[in-house]
C-alpha cells in the first residue's frame, strides 16, 4: 500500500504541474532562458555564470536556490528550471511508461488469448514471433525501431505519426515488451482451456468469443492486473534509456530521462541536474515495484500460506 | 546428449536466421522510410545516395536487398560507414568486443556471486530482519536506470572525493588485459561494481522465490525425514534444483549484455566496446554501424541462448531425454 | 548392545536381547498429542487429543478421510512441521525417551535412522537431479560413518531387496526414469537404509495404480519380517488396513473415534464413522448398490462442531451428541461414541441382516 501511495503522490503532483507551475517556475520550462537573471540576496545575478575555475570557458548554471518559487533546484545549461522541468519531464515519463505499459498488456492480452485459445497454426505464428522477439535484446530492439522512425515519423495507411510525437517512443516501448507479457498469458490460457468449466461451456456451444470474454479473461484478468505495474516501472525505465540515448523523447519535450541527459555534462558543476531526475525514477519504480508485488501477493494468497508441511 | 546439442545449435541458427531478416526489415523496410537517405547520412550528395541504392541493390527485389546485405556483413564484410568513410563496421565491432567481454564477464562473476549469496541467506532466513532487507534491495535494483548510477559513481569516485579516499581510481577508460592486468582490473572496478549491484539484486530475489518454492517441495520433506541437516537440504537439495532457472537466467541476461545492454554502462564510464560503438553511430546516425552492431548483439544472445540450453540439459537430468 | 564386531555397518541390526524393559516398553508412545494451526480464519485444531502405542514389530494403522489429521499428527512428532504458526503439544516418547521438541540436532540424528518415513507420491518424493543411488547413500552416510564405496554398494543391496531389476545399473538411474511404482520402491529401499526400527508410511499406495497396489504392500510386509520393524501406516483405504495391520486408529476431525484390534474393528466395529468407512451401512435408497459412500463432507477443520465432530453426519446422533465423547471401553477395543454397547450391536445386527437379505433376494 505504501508503493501505491508514494506513486500516486508522484503522479498526483507531476499531473498537477501546470496548475501551480507559474507559482513555481516564472519561466516557460521548455524554451531555454540564456540571458535570464534572478534575484539573490537582494543581488541581481546571471542565470548562467562565468566559470572561474580553470580557464574560465564556458558559463554554468547557477545551483540550487533552495527556494521552492524560484529556481528550487537551480537553472541547467540553458538557463531552465530544473524543478520545473522535473515536473513537465515526469509527465511525459508516467505517461509514456503508463501508456505503453496500457497499450503493450492490451496487444499482449489479444495476441496471449488468441494463441493460447485458438491453438493450431495462428498459435505457432505467434509463438514463433514472441520466440524471435524474445531472442533479441530489448534495448537493441527499441533502438533500431527508434532510429529508424525517428527523423521520419511513422507512416501506416491513413495513420501518421510524427517525429516528434510521444506516440512513437510510445509503440516503439508497448512494441517490443508484448512477448513478455504475452506469453506467460498464453501459457495460463492453455492451461484454462483444459479446465473443466471451459471445457463445459465449449460444450454447450458458447461462441468463441463470449468464452474469451465471460470465462478465460476473467480467470486471466490477475496475471495482466500483476503485470501492469511492474510495466509501467519497466517502460519508464526503457523510455529514459532511450531519451538519454536521444532517441526517446525528442526536445523540445522533455523526460525524465532527457535531463539526466542534460545532466551529464554539468555533471561535476552542477550534479543535481542529472541525480534529481534519477531519484524521481527510482522512487517511482520502487513504489510500482513494491505495488506489483503486493498485488501478487494478493491474488496468490498461497503464495503466502504455503510453508507448512 | 550429441543429438541434443545438435538440434539446439539448428534452432539456433534458425533463430539466426529470423533476427537477421527482422533487423533487416526494421532497417530497409520500414513504411516511409528511405533507406539509402538513411545510410548515407544527414550530409550526403546525392550521387552518394545513388551509389549506396546500387550497392544495397535498393531497386531491385526484397530477397535479393537482403542476400546482398548479408553478403556485406557476413561474407565480405566490407560494410563500411558513409559518415565516417571508410570505417569498416566488422573490424571495428571485433576489435571492441574484448573491452564488453571484459566489463561483462568480470561483472557476471561479481553478480552470481552475491546474488547467490543474497538469495540464499534470505531464504535461510525467511521472515527475519536480513529477509525484508535483501529484498528490498533487489526491488531498488530493478528500479536504478543503470547509466544514472555510473554517473552517480562517477560522481562520488572522480570528483571531490577523488583527491582523497578515491585518490586511487584511475580516470575513466579502457586498458587491455594483455597489456597490464593490474590496471585493467583497476579501470573496470568500479563498471564491475555498477553493473553487477543492478543484476545481484534482481538474481537475488529470483533466487529467494526459487528456494521458498523448492523448501515446500516434497523432494525436501523427505530430505528432511533422511534426517539431514537444514544447511544440507538448502544448498545440497533445494539450491541444486532452483540454480537450474538462474542458470537460464543467466543465459539470457548475459547474452543481453554481451549483445549491447551494457551499451549504457559502457557509455558513462567511457569504455570503448561495441556499445559505447553503437552509442557513438547512433549520436552521428550511422545506420551500417548500427546494423552492424545490432546483429552482432544479436548472435550473441541466440549463441548464449543455445550455450545456456545445453549447460540446463547437464544440470537437470530430466532435459536430457527429451 | 550393537555387537561392535559388526564387519558392515549395514548388517541387520541384531534385535536387542530381550532386557526386561524391551520387552514390556513399546516403542512408540504417543499421549494426548495436540496440533494447531494459527491461521487468518482462525484456530485450526489437526490433530485434537491423539494417543496410541505402537509396540515392537506391530503394524498399527491410522485411517481415516483426507483432513482428519492423520498425516499431521505423524508429521509432527518427528519435527516435520514446519510452520512458525503451529502449537505443538502432549508428549510422544520413542524407546522411553522423550523426543517431542527435542532441539533440531538430535531429532535429526532419529529422523532417518530410528524413524524412516514413506510419502505418498513417488513421483515427486525424491530429488529430481540426482540419481537414485546418491540419494540413498545420502541417508547411510548422514548416520554412519560409511565410506561413498560401502553406502553405494549398500544401495545396490537395498534396491535388490525392495524388488528393482538389475540394481547395479539402476543405481546411476535418475528418479524420473523410473515408474510409480518402482519409485515407490526406491522411496522404501532409502526408508530402510539405516535399518529403522519404526516405519511411518504415509498413504504409501494411494498415487500408484491397483496392480502395483498390493506388490507394494506385500514388499512392506515382506520387508517388515525381515527388518523387525514396527510400521505406521497412514490410510483412508480400509482394504491397507485388513491387509497390513495389527492394531487400528480410526481418526475423524483430529480425534480418535475408535481404536482397536484390527480383528475386533473390522469385525464388530462399534463407532458409526467406522462403519461408514467399512462401508457397512447401505443406505434406504441404495438396495441394490453394495457402493456407499458416508453422507456429507467431511467436517471443516475452521468449523469443527461442539460435541461429537461426526454428529453432523451420523444417522445415529441423539441428545447426547452435543457433548464431546471420551474414548470408552475395554482396554482392547474403545471408541468415541454415546451410544450404548447394546445399541451398537442391535444397530449393526440390523444391518448385517439386511446386507444378508439384498444378497439373498
Amino acid at each position: 500500500m505504501a508503493g501505491l501511495a508514494v506513486f500516486l503522490l508522484v503522479v498526483t503532483i507531476c499531473l498537477l504541474a501546470p496548475v501551480y507551475a507559474h507559482d513555481i517556475a516564472h519561466v516557460n520550462p521548455f524554451a531555454s532562458n540564456l540571458q535570464g537573471t534572478i534575484v539573490l540576496h537582494g543581488k541581481v545575478v546571471q542565470l548562467l555564470q562565468q566559470n572561474t575555475q580553470g580557464l574560465g570557458l564556458g558559463v554554468t548554471p547557477i545551483g540550487p536556490t533552495w527556494n521552492i518559487s524560484h529556481y528550487f533546484l537551480g537553472a541547467d545549461n540553458q538557463g531552465r528550471d530544473v524543478f520545473a522541468r522535473l515536473l513537465y519531464g515526469g509527465r511525459s515519463s508516467l505517461l509514456i511508461g503508463a501508456a505503453s505499459a496500457l497499450i503493450c498488456c492490451l496487444a499482449a492480452t489479444i495476441l496471449g488469448l488468441a494463441a493460447g485459445y485458438f491453438g493450431g497454426p495462428i498459435d505457432w505464428v505467434l509463438s514463433r514471433i514472441f520466440d524471435i522477439i524474445w531472442a533479441f535484446p530489448i534495448y537493441l530492439l527499441a533502438i533500431s525501431l527508434s532510429v529508424v522512425l525517428l527523423t521520419s515519423g511513422l507512416q501506416i495507411g491513413f495513420i501518421h505519426i510524427g517525429p516528434g510525437s510521444l506516440m512513437l517512443p510510445i509503440l516503439i516501448i508497448a512494441a517490443v515488451f508484448v512477448p513478455y507479457v504475452a506469453r506467460p498469458l498464453r501459457g495460463i490460457v492453455l492451461s484454462l482451456r483444459e479446465r473443466e468449466f471451459i471445457q463445459a461451456a465449449i460444450g454447450s456451444g458458447a461462441s468463441d468469443y463470449r468464452i474469451l470474454m465471460k470465462e478465460i479473461l476473467p480467470n486471466a484478468a490477475p496475471t495482466i492486473i500483476v503485470f501492469l505495474p511492474l510495466m509501467v516501472a519497466f517502460n519508464m525505465l526503457t523510455e529514459s534509456a532511450l531519451s538519454f540515448l536521444s532517441i526517446g523523447v525528442q526536445p523540445p519535450a522533455a523526460s525524465w530521462g532527457t535531463i539526466i541527459n542534460d545532466g551529464l555534462g554539468l555533471l561535476y558543476t552542477r550534479p543535481v541536474v542529472a541525480i534529481a531526475p534519477g531519484l524521481m525514477i527510482v522512487v517511482t519504480a520502487v513504489a510500482l515495484n513494491i505495488l506489483g508485488d503486493g498485488a501478487r501477493d494478493a491474488f496468490d494468497p498461497k503464495a503466502k500460506l504455503r510453508g507448512s508441511i | 546428449m550429441g543429438l541434443f546439442i545438435i538440434r539446439r545449435l539448428t534452432s539456433a541458427v534458425l533463430v539466426m536466421f529470423a533476427i537477421s531478416v527482422l533487423v533487416f526489415l526494421i532497417f530497409f523496410a520500414t513504411p516511409g522510410v528511405d533507406p539509402a537517405a538513411r545510410i548515407a547520412g544527414r550530409s550526403a550528395t546525392p550521387q552518394i545516395v545513388a551509389q549506396i541504392r546500387h550497392e544495397f541493390g535498393l531497386d531491385r527485389a526484397l530477397p535479393i536487398r537482403y542476400g546482398l546485405m548479408m553478403d556485406h556483413l557476413f561474407i565480405k564484410q566490407d560494410l563500411s560507414s558513409y559518415v565516417n568513410i571508410g570505417d569498416r563496421v566488422v573490424p571495428q565491432i571485433i576489435s571492441a568486443a574484448p573491452v564488453t567481454l571484459s566489463l561483462v564477464l568480470g561483472a557476471a562473476v561479481i553478480w552470481l556471486l552475491v546474488g547467490v549469496a543474497g538469495g540464499v541467506v534470505a531464504a535461510a532466513n525467511r521472515g527475519k530482519f536480513i529477509d525484508p532487507l535483501i529484498m528490498f534491495f533487489g526491488i531498488a535494483a530493478i528500479s536504478v536506470p543503470a547509466y544514472w548510477l555510473g554517473e552517480v559513481v562517477n560522481l562520488i569516485t572522480q570528483s571531490k572525493l577523488h583527491s582523497s579516499i578515491f585518490s586511487w581510481v584511475p580516470s575513466s577508460g579502457f586498458v587491455s588485459l594483455s597489456a597490464n592486468p593490474g590496471q585493467w582490473a583497476l579501470h573496470l572496478l568500479f563498471p564491475w561494481l555498477t553493473l553487477a549491484a543492478l543484476y545481484a539484486g534482481i538474481y537475488a530475489r529470483v533466487l529467494r522465490a526459487e528456494l521458498v518454492n523448492a523448501l515446500n517441495e516434497d523432494y525436501v520433506r523427505t530430505a528432511r525425514a533422511k534426517g539431514l541437516s537444514e544447511r544440507r537440504i538448502l544448498l545440497r537439495h533445494a539450491l541444486r534444483c532452483s540454480l537450474i532457472s538462474i542458470v537460464s537466467l543467466f543465459g539470457l541476461d548475459f547474452g543481453a549484455l554481451i549483445g549491447g545492454a551494457a551499451l549504457l554502462t559502457e557509455v558513462v564510464f567511457g569504455l570503448p566496446g561495441v556499445g559505447q560503438l553503437t552509442y557513438t553511430s547512433l549520436q552521428n546516425l550511422d545506420l551500417p554501424v548500427i546494423m552492424g552492431c545490432v546483429m552482432y548483439g544479436a548472435f550473441f544472445v541466440v549463441l548464449a541462448n543455445a550455450v545456456v540450453d545445453v549447460l540446463y540439459a547437464f544440470l537437470d537430468p530430466r532435459v536430457r531425454l527429451a | 548392545m550393537r555387537s561392535s564386531t559388526s564387519s558392515t555397518p549395514f548388517s541387520i541390526r541384531e534385535f536387542d536381547l530381550p532386557d526386561e524393559t524391551a520387552s514390556t516398553q513399546p516403542l512408540l508412545e504417543v499421549d494426548d498429542l495436540r496440533v494447531s494451526f494459527a491461521t487468518r480464519g482462525g484456530v485450526v485444531q489437526a490433530v485434537d487429543g491423539l494417543s496410541l502405542q505402537v509396540g515392537r514389530r506391530e503394524v498399527v494403522g491410522i485411517v481415516g478421510e483426507s483432513g482428519s489429521g492423520k498425516s499431521v499428527a505423524m508429521y509432527s512428532l518427528l519435527g516435520l512441521v514446519r510452520d512458525s504458526n503451529v502449537t505443538i503439544t502432549g508428549r510422544v516418547r520413542f524407546e522411553g525417551r522423550d523426543i517431542l521438541g527435542l532441539p533440531d540436532q538430535e531429532m535429526r540424528s532419529i529422523r532417518g535412522h530410528d524413524i524412516a518415513m514413506i510419502f505418498q507420491d513417488p513421483m515427486t518424493a525424491l530429488t529430481p537431479v540426482y540419481n537414485v543411488g546418491w540419494q540413498i547413500a545420502e541417508q547411510i552416510r548422514a548416520h554412519g560413518t560409511a565410506t561413498k564405496q560401502q553406502a553405494r554398494t549398500r544401495a545396490i543391496e537395498l534396491l535388490g531387496e525392495v524388488g528393482i531389476p538389475d540394481p547395479a545399473r539402476r543405481i546411476d538411474q535418475y528418479p524420473h526414469e523410473f515408474s510409480g511404482g518402482m519409485r515407490q520402491r526406491v522411496v522404501i529401499a532409502m526408508a530402510l537404509s539405516c535399518n529403522p526400527k519404526l516405519l511411518i508410511a504415509d498413504e504409501p499406495t494411494t498415487a500408484l495404480d491397483v496392480t502395483t497396489q498390493a506388490q507394494i504392500l506385500d514388499l512392506m510386509s515382506t520387508l517388515q519380517d525381515s527388518y523387525n520393524s514396527s510400521i505406521v501406516i497412514i490410510t483412508h483405504d480400509m482394504g491397507v488396513i485388513s491387509e497390513m495391520a495389527d492394531r487400528v486408529v480410526v481418526m475423524y476431525a483430529g480425534r480418535p473415534a475408535e481404536i482397536g484390534a484390527k480383528r475386533d474393528v473390522i469385525r464388530s466395529p462399534r463407532h458409526p464413522y467406522t462403519w461408514g468407512l467399512l462401508g457397512a451401512v447401505p443406505r434406504v435408497e441404495s438396495k441394490r448398490s453394495r457402493l456407499v459412500t458416508i453422507p456429507g463432507t467431511p467436517v471443516s477443520p475452521l468449523d469443527v462442531p461442539a460435541g461429537c465432530a461426526f454428529g453432523p453426519r451420523c444417522d445415529y446422533r441423539f441428545d447426547a451428541c452435543s457433548e464431546r465423547p471420551a474414548l470408552r471401553g475395554d482396554g482392547g477395543h474403545q471408541d468415541a461414541c454415546w451410544l450404548d454397547e447394546r445399541q451398537k450391536v442391535a444397530i449393526r445386527q440390523r444391518v448385517e441382516s439386511s446386507i444378508g437379505s439384498e444378497n439373498a433376494s
